[in-house]
Protein backbone atom coordinates (compact mmCIF):
# COMPACT_ATOMS: atom_id res chain seq x y z
CA UNK A 1 0.00 0.00 0.00
CA UNK A 2 1.27 3.73 -0.98
CA UNK A 3 2.38 5.50 2.01
CA UNK A 4 1.09 8.92 1.03
CA UNK A 5 -2.14 6.54 1.66
CA UNK A 6 -1.59 5.40 4.74
CA UNK A 7 -0.04 9.19 5.84
CA UNK A 8 -3.59 10.92 4.44
CA UNK A 9 -5.27 8.25 6.19
CA UNK A 10 -3.63 8.99 10.05
CA UNK A 11 -3.97 12.52 9.18
CA UNK A 12 -7.95 12.23 9.01
CA UNK A 13 -7.31 10.21 12.19
CA UNK A 14 -6.18 13.02 13.96
CA UNK A 15 -8.36 15.71 12.17
CA UNK A 16 -11.38 13.51 13.46
CA UNK A 17 -9.73 13.42 17.50
CA UNK A 18 -9.00 17.11 17.01
CA UNK A 19 -12.57 17.43 16.16
CA UNK A 20 -13.69 16.16 19.52
CA UNK A 21 -11.42 18.17 21.40
CA UNK A 22 -12.05 21.32 19.19
CA UNK A 23 -16.34 20.91 19.48
CA UNK A 24 -16.53 19.46 23.15
CA UNK A 25 -13.14 19.58 24.46
CA UNK A 26 -12.39 15.92 25.66
CA UNK A 27 -10.28 13.17 24.86
CA UNK A 28 -11.75 10.86 22.18
CA UNK A 29 -10.60 7.89 22.84
CA UNK A 30 -13.15 4.92 21.57
CA UNK A 31 -13.45 2.82 24.07
CA UNK A 32 -14.04 5.55 26.17
CA UNK A 33 -17.14 6.62 23.56
CA UNK A 34 -18.43 2.92 23.34
CA UNK A 35 -18.33 2.86 27.05
CA UNK A 36 -19.88 5.89 27.56
CA UNK A 37 -22.95 4.19 25.08
CA UNK A 38 -23.47 1.57 27.97
CA UNK A 39 -23.82 4.53 30.45
CA UNK A 40 -27.51 5.24 32.34
CA UNK A 41 -27.30 8.44 30.66
CA UNK A 42 -25.06 8.64 27.73
CA UNK A 43 -23.74 11.72 26.57
CA UNK A 44 -25.02 13.04 23.71
CA UNK A 45 -21.16 13.53 21.75
CA UNK A 46 -20.13 10.37 22.46
CA UNK A 47 -23.21 8.71 20.92
CA UNK A 48 -22.86 11.14 17.95
CA UNK A 49 -19.77 9.84 17.11
CA UNK A 50 -20.29 6.36 18.04
CA UNK A 51 -23.18 6.87 15.43
CA UNK A 52 -21.17 8.55 12.49
CA UNK A 53 -18.55 5.80 12.65
CA UNK A 54 -21.15 2.85 12.83
CA UNK A 55 -23.19 4.19 10.24
CA UNK A 56 -20.48 5.28 7.71
CA UNK A 57 -18.53 2.02 8.23
CA UNK A 58 -21.60 0.36 7.13
CA UNK A 59 -21.74 2.60 4.09
CA UNK A 60 -18.27 2.19 3.42
CA UNK A 61 -18.60 -1.66 3.50
CA UNK A 62 -21.82 -1.50 0.99
CA UNK A 63 -19.49 0.30 -1.57
CA UNK A 64 -16.18 -1.41 -0.82
CA UNK A 65 -16.53 -4.87 0.64
CA UNK A 66 -13.16 -5.47 -0.23
CA UNK A 67 -11.59 -3.03 1.87
CA UNK A 68 -12.93 -5.23 5.01
CA UNK A 69 -11.79 -8.92 6.39
CA UNK A 70 -12.79 -10.96 9.33
CA UNK A 71 -10.68 -12.16 12.07
CA UNK A 72 -9.45 -15.67 11.02
CA UNK A 73 -11.07 -16.97 14.71
CA UNK A 74 -13.43 -19.49 15.90
CA UNK A 75 -16.51 -18.31 17.49
CA UNK A 76 -15.36 -18.90 21.06
CA UNK A 77 -12.02 -17.10 20.01
CA UNK A 78 -13.31 -14.03 18.95
CA UNK A 79 -15.69 -14.23 22.11
CA UNK A 80 -12.24 -14.29 23.77
CA UNK A 81 -10.56 -11.55 21.97
CA UNK A 82 -13.46 -9.24 22.52
CA UNK A 83 -13.76 -9.79 25.95
CA UNK A 84 -9.60 -9.02 26.63
CA UNK A 85 -10.25 -5.85 24.61
CA UNK A 86 -13.76 -4.57 26.04
CA UNK A 87 -12.44 -5.63 29.65
CA UNK A 88 -8.91 -4.47 28.99
CA UNK A 89 -8.84 -0.85 27.51
CA UNK A 90 -11.52 0.19 30.51
CA UNK A 91 -9.32 -0.71 33.31
CA UNK A 92 -6.02 1.14 31.53
CA UNK A 93 -8.66 4.13 30.38
CA UNK A 94 -7.77 3.69 26.85
CA UNK A 95 -7.21 2.04 23.50
CA UNK A 96 -5.34 2.60 20.51
CA UNK A 97 -7.39 5.63 19.98
CA UNK A 98 -7.19 7.21 23.66
CA UNK A 99 -3.78 6.28 24.23
CA UNK A 100 -2.03 5.39 20.98
CA UNK A 101 -3.03 8.82 19.41
CA UNK A 102 -4.35 11.43 21.47
CA UNK A 103 -2.11 10.40 24.86
CA UNK A 104 1.05 9.83 22.81
CA UNK A 105 0.70 13.32 20.98
CA UNK A 106 -0.13 14.84 24.62
CA UNK A 107 3.55 13.21 25.80
CA UNK A 108 1.54 11.62 28.55
CA UNK A 109 4.09 9.29 30.38
CA UNK A 110 0.93 7.29 30.94
CA UNK A 111 -0.29 6.51 27.21
CA UNK A 112 3.31 6.08 26.18
CA UNK A 113 4.00 3.26 28.46
CA UNK A 114 -0.12 1.91 27.80
CA UNK A 115 0.81 1.90 24.17
CA UNK A 116 4.19 0.11 24.35
CA UNK A 117 2.89 -2.45 26.85
CA UNK A 118 -0.35 -3.57 24.28
CA UNK A 119 2.27 -3.26 21.38
CA UNK A 120 4.51 -6.19 23.35
CA UNK A 121 1.62 -7.90 24.54
CA UNK A 122 0.00 -7.56 20.92
CA UNK A 123 3.58 -8.93 19.38
CA UNK A 124 3.68 -11.80 22.08
CA UNK A 125 0.31 -12.91 21.42
CA UNK A 126 0.98 -12.98 18.14
CA UNK A 127 4.24 -15.02 17.96
CA UNK A 128 3.21 -17.59 19.97
CA UNK A 129 0.51 -18.11 17.72
CA UNK A 130 2.54 -18.40 14.97
CA UNK A 131 4.58 -20.99 17.15
CA UNK A 132 1.45 -22.90 17.99
CA UNK B 1 -25.22 21.58 14.78
CA UNK B 2 -22.89 20.04 17.81
CA UNK B 3 -24.59 16.59 17.35
CA UNK B 4 -23.63 16.87 13.60
CA UNK B 5 -19.63 17.82 13.80
CA UNK B 6 -19.38 14.64 16.12
CA UNK B 7 -21.37 12.68 14.01
CA UNK B 8 -19.38 13.60 11.32
CA UNK B 9 -16.02 13.66 13.38
CA UNK B 10 -17.42 10.15 13.84
CA UNK B 11 -17.64 9.53 9.91
CA UNK B 12 -14.03 10.82 9.30
CA UNK B 13 -12.41 8.61 11.55
CA UNK B 14 -14.06 5.03 9.97
CA UNK B 15 -13.41 6.73 6.60
CA UNK B 16 -9.34 6.31 7.54
CA UNK B 17 -9.48 3.10 8.79
CA UNK B 18 -11.24 2.06 5.44
CA UNK B 19 -8.79 4.11 3.31
CA UNK B 20 -6.02 2.77 5.45
CA UNK B 21 -7.31 -0.98 5.67
CA UNK B 22 -7.39 -1.04 9.31
CA UNK B 23 -10.13 -2.73 8.78
CA UNK B 24 -8.87 -5.52 7.87
CA UNK B 25 -7.15 -7.57 11.34
CA UNK B 26 -4.85 -9.74 8.79
CA UNK B 27 -3.11 -6.38 8.48
CA UNK B 28 -2.90 -5.09 11.96
CA UNK B 29 -2.24 -8.78 13.36
CA UNK B 30 0.98 -8.28 10.03
CA UNK B 31 2.13 -4.96 12.02
CA UNK B 32 2.60 -6.80 15.29
CA UNK B 33 4.47 -9.50 13.43
CA UNK B 34 7.89 -8.41 14.42
CA UNK B 35 10.05 -11.70 14.35
CA UNK B 36 7.79 -12.61 10.70
CA UNK B 37 6.77 -10.55 7.41
CA UNK B 38 6.42 -7.65 9.40
CA UNK B 39 3.82 -5.01 7.85
CA UNK B 40 4.88 -1.54 8.86
CA UNK B 41 1.41 0.30 7.75
CA UNK B 42 0.26 1.14 11.06
CA UNK B 43 3.16 2.63 12.06
CA UNK B 44 2.35 5.69 9.22
CA UNK B 45 -1.06 5.61 10.10
CA UNK B 46 -0.44 6.04 13.98
CA UNK B 47 2.60 8.59 13.45
CA UNK B 48 0.90 10.82 10.89
CA UNK B 49 -2.17 10.92 13.75
CA UNK B 50 -0.26 11.65 16.32
CA UNK B 51 1.34 14.13 14.57
CA UNK B 52 -1.80 16.06 13.46
CA UNK B 53 -3.95 15.44 16.49
CA UNK B 54 -0.34 16.91 18.47
CA UNK B 55 -0.89 19.85 16.38
CA UNK B 56 -4.32 20.87 16.97
CA UNK B 57 -4.57 20.14 20.27
CA UNK B 58 -1.76 22.49 21.03
CA UNK B 59 -3.24 25.17 18.85
CA UNK B 60 -6.55 24.84 20.27
CA UNK B 61 -5.45 24.52 23.54
CA UNK B 62 -4.33 27.89 23.83
CA UNK B 63 -7.71 28.93 22.83
CA UNK B 64 -10.61 30.15 25.79
CA UNK B 65 -12.31 26.86 25.52
CA UNK B 66 -14.28 24.30 23.03
CA UNK B 67 -17.42 25.75 20.96
CA UNK B 68 -19.79 23.44 23.00
CA UNK B 69 -18.37 23.80 26.36
CA UNK B 70 -17.23 25.82 29.17
CA UNK B 71 -13.77 24.02 28.95
CA UNK B 72 -11.08 21.60 27.83
CA UNK B 73 -11.26 18.83 29.72
CA UNK B 74 -7.32 17.02 29.14
CA UNK B 75 -6.63 14.08 31.59
CA UNK B 76 -4.67 15.10 34.78
CA UNK B 77 -4.09 11.52 35.73
CA UNK B 78 -0.37 11.24 36.21
CA UNK B 79 0.47 8.15 38.20
CA UNK B 80 1.33 4.85 36.65
CA UNK B 81 -0.63 1.94 38.10
CA UNK B 82 -0.55 -1.63 38.00
CA UNK B 83 -3.97 -1.30 36.87
CA UNK B 84 -2.82 1.11 33.64
CA UNK B 85 -0.07 -1.82 32.76
CA UNK B 86 -2.13 -4.86 33.89
CA UNK B 87 -5.52 -3.59 31.78
CA UNK B 88 -3.15 -2.67 28.65
CA UNK B 89 -1.21 -5.98 28.43
CA UNK B 90 -4.85 -7.62 28.37
CA UNK B 91 -5.88 -5.41 25.66
CA UNK B 92 -2.86 -6.17 23.78
CA UNK B 93 -3.51 -9.95 23.67
CA UNK B 94 -6.83 -9.45 22.88
CA UNK B 95 -5.53 -7.46 20.15
CA UNK B 96 -3.28 -9.37 18.62
CA UNK B 97 -5.23 -12.81 19.04
CA UNK B 98 -7.77 -11.20 16.92
CA UNK B 99 -6.30 -7.82 14.64
CA UNK B 100 -8.88 -5.89 16.21
CA UNK B 101 -9.09 -2.64 18.53
CA UNK B 102 -12.62 -1.04 19.34
CA UNK B 103 -11.93 1.68 16.66
CA UNK B 104 -12.03 -0.58 13.70
CA UNK B 105 -14.35 -3.27 15.16
CA UNK B 106 -17.39 -0.63 15.56
CA UNK B 107 -16.37 0.82 11.73
CA UNK B 108 -16.64 -2.87 10.70
CA UNK B 109 -19.25 -4.04 12.72
CA UNK B 110 -22.14 -4.59 10.30
CA UNK B 111 -19.39 -6.21 7.69
CA UNK B 112 -19.73 -9.42 8.82
CA UNK B 113 -21.53 -11.35 11.91
CA UNK B 114 -18.36 -12.57 13.36
CA UNK B 115 -17.23 -8.93 13.95
CA UNK B 116 -20.97 -8.17 15.18
CA UNK B 117 -20.20 -11.05 17.79
CA UNK B 118 -16.59 -9.37 18.68
CA UNK B 119 -18.19 -6.05 19.48
CA UNK B 120 -20.70 -7.57 21.43
CA UNK B 121 -18.03 -9.37 23.60
CA UNK B 122 -16.34 -6.07 23.64
CA UNK B 123 -19.59 -4.53 25.49
CA UNK B 124 -19.93 -7.15 27.84
CA UNK B 125 -15.64 -7.33 28.91
CA UNK B 126 -16.78 -3.45 29.33
CA UNK B 127 -19.96 -3.94 31.44
CA UNK B 128 -17.41 -6.28 33.71
CA UNK B 129 -14.75 -3.86 34.12
CA UNK B 130 -17.80 -1.29 35.40
CA UNK B 131 -18.91 -3.69 37.55
CA UNK B 132 -16.04 -4.77 39.40
CA UNK B 133 -14.64 -0.79 39.43
CA UNK B 134 -17.70 0.04 41.06
CA UNK B 135 -17.57 -2.87 44.04
CA UNK B 136 -13.93 -1.82 44.15
CA UNK B 137 -15.05 2.10 44.88
CA UNK B 138 -17.59 0.89 47.28
CA UNK B 139 -14.86 -0.95 49.39
CA UNK B 140 -12.88 1.97 49.63
CA UNK B 141 -15.57 3.71 50.35
CA UNK B 142 -16.18 1.60 53.31
CA UNK B 143 -12.85 1.07 54.45
CA UNK B 144 -12.50 4.47 54.77
CA UNK B 145 -15.39 4.65 56.99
Amino acid sequence: MNILTLIIAGAMLGVSVGLVFITVGKVAGISSIANGALARNPQQWKLAFLLGLVACGGLLFAFFPSSFSQPDLSNSGLIIGGLLVGFGTRISNGCTAGHGICGNARFSKRSILATLTFITTGALTVFVGGVL
Amino acid sequence: MKFLLLFIAGGIFSSALVLSEMTKPEKVRAFLDFTGNWDPSLLFVLGSAVLTYGVIFRVVSKTPKPIFESRFEVPQNRKITPKLLIGAAIFGVGWGLSGLCPGPAFAAIFASKGIFTFVIAIMVGMGLSNIIEKFKRAEDIASEL
